[in-house]
């Protein structure tokens, strides 16, 4: 807010520049802020490591059954610890990674320190010297990533190639004992095909920080499932990213006011 | 099955004058009078190394979801009440962050790998020191002294095992003398911390937090101070509870009975 609309850019005929928080720029039109001859930038840096900082945390989370496990550590009705409650393994799994970029890399590098195996998929292959410093086997093919994953994490950018990348199709590729961790835009996932998926087992659960619409309705499905869980889109949302996106974008409105090099550029 | 039950004192072993051997799952043996089984006669055995990477990853996960507001941020995405998401609501960052392991054992060496992939800073306090190549293997820094690691760390991980040594390791003391702005996380057995210096520091702020996979007793009593704080995250002991870890200790488990049975060296022998 407020939103990029027509009637906005009309009454701002001075304005030169929107700097963006976040690398995210899917809420705007870039086409119809051009014509205006207003230049957009987004924070591709402050972003990267808090947004694979959380891809970990929700993969952790979901194997290890932690928001659960809190629910039962608390719970009045507890009275012991059942013994035959378990989770799945992080360490040794395989992590399939769709979406290389910045923050897919990162958290491949993360994933790797506890011995995964990583498997990518990407528009482009990344260089052998960056594939063997992760230790990560490029996919060409979605499908085959999909089908050997334990864990399946969404780093894309959210573009009309990328939307319902992931629908019943995909999710019937990958393992019942899969988890799905969306830490991309809530549009890369079929919602209701997901929702299908979870409620039939095709998948064993998914860990989502964006969903579409955020907040999802109240009455939503996805809220009712016990294999899910959802965080309120808080890829970014730390003390230190915030003062950086903040940096980040100043810097780059600063360089389009002062006819300087933009650093970053949409 | 539950967790140590029976007890295993005088009075079940007269009652069980055959017994050989007690194989306990998992590594810690706290529970456990070593010096009345052996005046038994009777055996006793552990799982100590197939736990590490379980027990390692939990402490990760704890770390990340106490920092990144977990807990708090799901209970908000699905709570009936919530409209928007609001912008100020944060947390803080692992990545770039100090870490200091107190226990570098099995499993806090394994914490420290797992750390790095963070690039995290890491000191350790350890009884001994870890070997040169080990230490540069995870860029971990030794802290001869305790406090120089409660000092200067953001995240506490207590990985230690319990003994008379370790016992109330961490209280008002060592509480103090860390960060207001630290977290102090504990995957080792909940007597390493007094509890009650922990609840005193959580409700003044003097840690900012506290992220717990064990406790004394396990579950606390549903009244405790403990249950009812806000900066506190607690997990039911389920750093091994895996199904690939759990058969693998159930596997170790059967071959030091069947050992112990037949008097032949026993595996993982306490």
């Amino acid at each position: 807010r407020p939103t990029i609309d027509q009637e906005l850019l009309e009454s701002l005929p001075n304005l030169k520049v929107i700097g963006n928080s976040g690398v995210g720029v899917d809420h705007l039109d870039l086409k119809m802020i051009s014509n205006f001859g207003v230049k957009v930038t987004n924070t591709p840096h402050a972003v990267a490591d808090p947004t694979a900082d959380i891809g970990m945390a929700l993969m952790l989370a979901s194997a290890r059954r932690l928001v659960e496990g809190c629910q039962t550590a608390v719970s009045p009705d507890t009275k012991y610890f059942p013994v035959d409650w378990l989770g799945v393994e992080v360490t040794r799994a395989t992590l399939g990674i769709i979406g290389m970029g910045s923050i897919g890399y990162r958290v491949a590098q993360r994933a790797r320190a506890f011995d995964m195996r990583i498997l990518y998929h990407n528009r482009n292959r990344r260089r052998k010297e960056e594939e063997e410093a992760v230790g990560a086997h490029y996919c060409e093919k979605m499908e085959d990533l999909l089908q050997q994953s334990d864990f399946v994490m969404l780093v894309v950018n959210l573009t009309s190639e990328t939307h319902k990348l992931i629908g019943k199709k995909e999710l019937g590729l990958m393992k019942p004992t899969a988890t799905l961790v969306n830490i991309s835009r809530g549009a890369v996932v079929d919602q209701d095909a997901l929702v299908e998926a979870l409620q039939n087992k095709v998948i064993r659960a998914a860990a989502l920080d964006v969903t579409y619409p955020e907040p999802l309705p109240r009455d939503h499905p996805l809220l009712k499932l016990n294999n899910i869980i959802i965080t309120p889109h808080i890829g970014t949302a730390t003390v230190q990213a915030t003062r950086m996106m903040a940096e980040e974008a100043i810097a780059n409105m600063l360089a389009v006011l002062n006819g300087q090099p933009i650093p970053s550029e949409v | 099955m539950w967790y140590h039950k029976p007890v295993i004192n005088e009075e079940l072993l007269q009652s069980l004058p055959n017994l050989k051997i007690v194989a306990s799952s998992g590594v810690g043996i706290d529970h456990l009078d070593l010096n009345l089984l052996s005046s038994y006669g009777v055996k006793a055995s552990n799982t100590p190394f197939v736990v590490s990477t379980d027990t390692a990853d939990l402490g990760m996960a704890l770390m990340l979801a106490s920092s990144r507001r977990l807990v708090e941020g799901y209970q908000m995405a699905v709570s009936r009440d919530t409209e928007y998401f609001p912008a100020d609501w944060l947390g803080t960052e692992v990545s770039g962050a100090t870490l200091g392991i107190v226990g570098m054992g099995t499993i806090g060496y394994k914490v420290a790998e797992r750390a790095k992939g963070f690039e995290m800073k890491i000191l350790y306090h350890n009884r001994n020191r870890r070997n040169k190549e080990e230490e540069s293997a995870v860029g971990a820094t030794y802290c001869k002294k305790i406090d120089d690691l409660l000092q200067q760390s953001d995240f506490v991980l207590l990985s230690v095992n319990l003994t008379p040594q370790t016992h109330k390791l961490i209280g008002k003391r060592e509480l103090e003398l860390m960060k207001p702005t630290a977290t102090l996380i504990n995957i080792s057995r909940g007597l390493v911390v007094d509890q009650d210096a922990l609840v005193e520091a959580l409700q003044n702020k003097v840690i900012k937090a506290a992220a717990l996979d064990v406790t004394y007793p396990e579950p606390l009593p549903r009244d405790h101070p403990l249950l009812k704080l806000k900066n506190v995250i607690i997990t039911p002991h389920i750093g091994s509870a895996t199904k690939k870890t759990r058969r693998l200790m159930m596997e170790n488990m059967t071959e030091s009975i069947q050992a112990g049975l037949t008097g032949l060296p026993i595996p993982n022998e306490v």
